[in-house]
């Protein structure tokens, strides 16, 4: 019997070492590299785009502050669900998120589909003083968000990072990063270019601060694409079924 | 047999100079980190009953400390003990001092402590990857890596150097958790900076693979790190506090290789109901539930050892924190199987349920069983002929029971209450609550929560002073536990 042959391993460290290294390895092999191979593991959908550089900007701050700590993005197909932060979230909508952010705890609400609930002046007034707003709030203040300026000088090296990561930013994103962080954050702009490289991202002053770019700018930028790329209307979950 | 003839007969054991040294300082460390940890995760308990405590200043808001909590605890309170009890164990199983002299040894300590307080800083100044249990940047994961090879190439050497035919079952435990983690470690941090002159990196994974290759990561940090480490913690002290041998050694030969193979599949219930695909969340679920199996039987391993010495558990506070650590060990290893069955985990996941189920296992399991080998370790290390105080240990004992009681039960009850108010609807068909209403009713909760927290922040506080006193060599006078009180007063 195999236990009665267990002395020979014991007696062996490379022998017990490598057997240690194939036990452990086979789990992680079947379950992960089919997710990159099998190619209805991502919706097919309309409308999901790379982040603005502005977006990104935010998305950093959101993980630099340890938003995933309370706050999820990943609506469960359940009815209350559902009804309560709208259609349930698809893979295809976080394929551009490095790293991803679905969190795993809900101390606050889920935020995968927040953009364009609350308007700028809210998000605002909320992130610097979160019971200002919502009286039984156990969040965080963030009022040093609208203090601190942006540092956005190497926005491109940013985008350029994330091309060679797998996010299919073009030359001419890649080119006009900068400006077009900057050109977001502004109010009362020409955004045609800019709508043209990113489709439905949200323009004009964020944090109701035209003197500076700041922090605040960023975050609520981002906040307010989240779950509004995919149009749902004409989204069609038989095509996808897995 | 008398000793004198016992010496005669036996060969002459082949003197062994160990180096403690290292053991020494991790054991100091393991409980240093301890009350830090202990003390981040209390504050931040704190922060969710009372939000005015974050003071709105960006180095001590809830989302900061969190990582720092977590990491401290499993990090480097765990990693230090798991580092110095692994060192202890294999040089006393192997009849061998430590591979690579006295200077190897001291790089893998000194370097684990410079990875601790570069990621410690980081959190608190904002340097993450955002990813739960991975949180260090891409500089901070490749000094690990450097000094994570030298502490393989240490246990691996060490082993190699035995004067025993036998490699002992504990370090078959310690071995695994050591490449396990070096593969995960590798696996999951793979990121490319954006300059090397700055800190900021991004995943090489993105979405639905980078959120499973984070959680077959996530889990197998418990599964290995604060599981297998431990385990072997388990199988060297408990028989040796005990002066009982293992119980089975089938068992502990099934046990071994059945959890070291069960559990990297496990990972994907961290994601049920997610945009991760049905295969993937049921396969993980299914080794989730048989998972269980194992789990029972190193716990059935180690409370057996007890065999013919029950009674020591009523003299003997320090077996007391190892025995009762594998009660909480078997309790959250059956707590886990059952939450991670989809219709279960549709209720409890992003509730404080799954918080209280980590804190069964984190306080219960791997901080008991880590205090019952500090407490063993403490006199052997210093030469000291017993521990300052046992009625301190007691005393530790208990207010962390106390203090775990309270956590896990006030975390059941408002995590399972949260879960039913969210999906919970009205005579007409409404959602019956909102979430803020929800997030208020949490508030008695999470202040029982934080008042278990200082109650277990405060034993370990105990332990600190006995710690002190022992090393300093000071023997407290005191009736054996066990005596009536009365007596000790006459």
């Amino acid at each position: 019997m195999l236990l009665k042959k267990h002395h020979i391993v014991e007696k062996n460290v490379f022998l017990l070492v490598l057997g240690i290294f194939l036990t452990i390895i086979i789990g992680g092999i079947v379950e992960i590299v089919p997710l990159f191979t099998m190619e209805q593991t991502i919706e097919k959908v309309e409308g999901v785009r790379p982040y603005s550089p502005l977006e990104q900007a935010g998305r950093n701050i959101y993980l630099r502050e340890g938003c995933y700590n309370c706050h999820s993005q990943q609506i469960r197909p359940f009815r209350d669900e559902v009804e309560r932060y709208g259609h349930y979230s698809l893979a295809a909508e976080s394929m551009y998120d490095h790293p991803f952010q679905w969190g795993s705890k809900r101390t606050g609400p889920d935020l995968a589909r927040v953009g364009g609930k609350y308007s700028n002046d809210w998000h605002v007034a909320h992130l610097v003083d979160p019971r200002a707003v919502v009286p039984e709030s156990i969040m965080p203040g963030y009022p040093f968000l609208a203090e601190h300026e942006l540092k956005f000088d190497d926005a491109q090296a940013h985008l350029e990072t994330l091309k060679m990561v797998g996010v299919p930013y073009t030359d001419e994103q890649l080119e006009n990063a900068k400006a077009d962080l900057y050109l977001q954050a502004m109010a009362d702009e020409d955004y045609d270019d800019f709508l043209a490289r990113y489709p439905n991202a949200a323009t004009g002053d964020f944090d109701g601060n035209p003197e500076k770019l700041t922090e605040m700018d960023a975050l609520i930028a981002y906040l307010q694409v989240l779950g509004r790329m995919v149009d749902f209307t004409s989204y069609n979950p038989q095509l996808n079924l897995r | 047999m008398s000793q004198g003839s016992m010496a005669q007969t036996a060969p002459t054991p082949v003197a062994v100079s160990y180096n403690m040294d290292v053991v020494r300082w991790g054991a100091l460390a393991t409980i240093f980190w301890g009350v830090v940890g202990f003390l981040a995760g209390d504050l931040i308990a704190w922060q969710l009953a009372f939000p005015a405590l974050n003071f709105d200043i960006e180095y001590l808001n809830f989302g900061r400390l969190r990582p720092l909590h977590t990491s401290a605890v499993i990090f480097a309170f765990g990693g230090n003990a798991l580092i110095a009890t692994s060192f202890y164990v294999v040089q006393r199983t192997c009849r061998a001092s430590l591979y690579g002299g006295k200077a190897l040894p001291a790089f893998v300590f000194w370097g684990y402590q410079l990875f601790i307080v570069m990621a410690a800083l980081g959190y608190v100044l904002g340097i993450t990857q955002g990813r739960e249990y991975a949180e260090p940047e891409w500089f901070v994961d490749i000094w690990l890596t450097v000094v994570w090879v030298a502490y393989l190439a240490i246990f691996v050497g060490t082993l190699l150097k035995r004067q025993e035919p036998h490699i002992y079952v504990a370090n078959w435990f310690y071995l695994a958790f050591i490449v396990t983690i070096a593969m995960l470690h590798l696996g999951n941090n793979l990121a490319i900076p954006v300059s090397f002159m700055g800190a900021k990196s991004y995943s090489m994974f993105s979405g639905v693979q980078d959120a499973l290759t984070q959680w077959w990561y996530g889990h197998n940090a418990v599964g290995f790190f604060l599981t297998a480490g431990f385990l072997g913690m388990m199988y060297y002290f408990i028989p040796k506090r005990a002066e009982r041998p293992v119980y089975s050694y089938r068992l502990s030969i099934i046990h071994f290789w059945a959890l070291i193979f069960l559990y990297i599949w496990a990972g994907p219930h961290h994601l049920h109901y997610t945009a991760l695909p049905d295969w993937a969340q049921t396969l993980g679920m299914t080794f989730s539930i048989m998972l269980w199996m194992p789990s029972w039987g190193g716990m059935i391993n180690g409370l057996m050892t007890l065999s013919g010495a029950w009674d020591k558990l009523r003299t003997d506070p320090v077996l007391r924190f190892m025995v009762a650590a594998v009660g909480f060990y078997g309790m959250s290893t059956f707590e886990g199987p059952v939450m991670s069955i989809k219709a279960v985990n549709g209720l409890s996941h992003y509730t404080d349920w799954t918080i209280g189920h980590v804190h069964s296992g984190a306080l219960g399991w791997v901080a008991f069983v880590t205090f019952g080998a500090i407490y063993f370790l403490i006199p052997v290390l210093w030469h000291r002929e017993r521990l300052y105080s046992m009625r301190l240990v007691s005393h530790h004992f208990w207010l962390a029971t106390i203090g775990i009681v309270l956590y896990i039960t006030s975390m059941w009850v408002s995590g399972i209450m949260q879960g039913l108010m969210w999906r919970a609807y009205d005579d007409l068909g409404f959602l019956q609550y909102s979430f803020i209403e929800t997030v208020e009713a949490m508030h008695p909760y999470y202040i029982i929560r934080a008042t278990g927290g200082l109650l277990f922040l405060l034993g370990s506080l105990i332990m600190v002073w006995n710690v002190y006193k022992t090393i300093k060599g000071d023997l407290r006078r005191e009736a054996p536990i066990g005596t009536p009180a009365t007596v000790a007063a006459e």
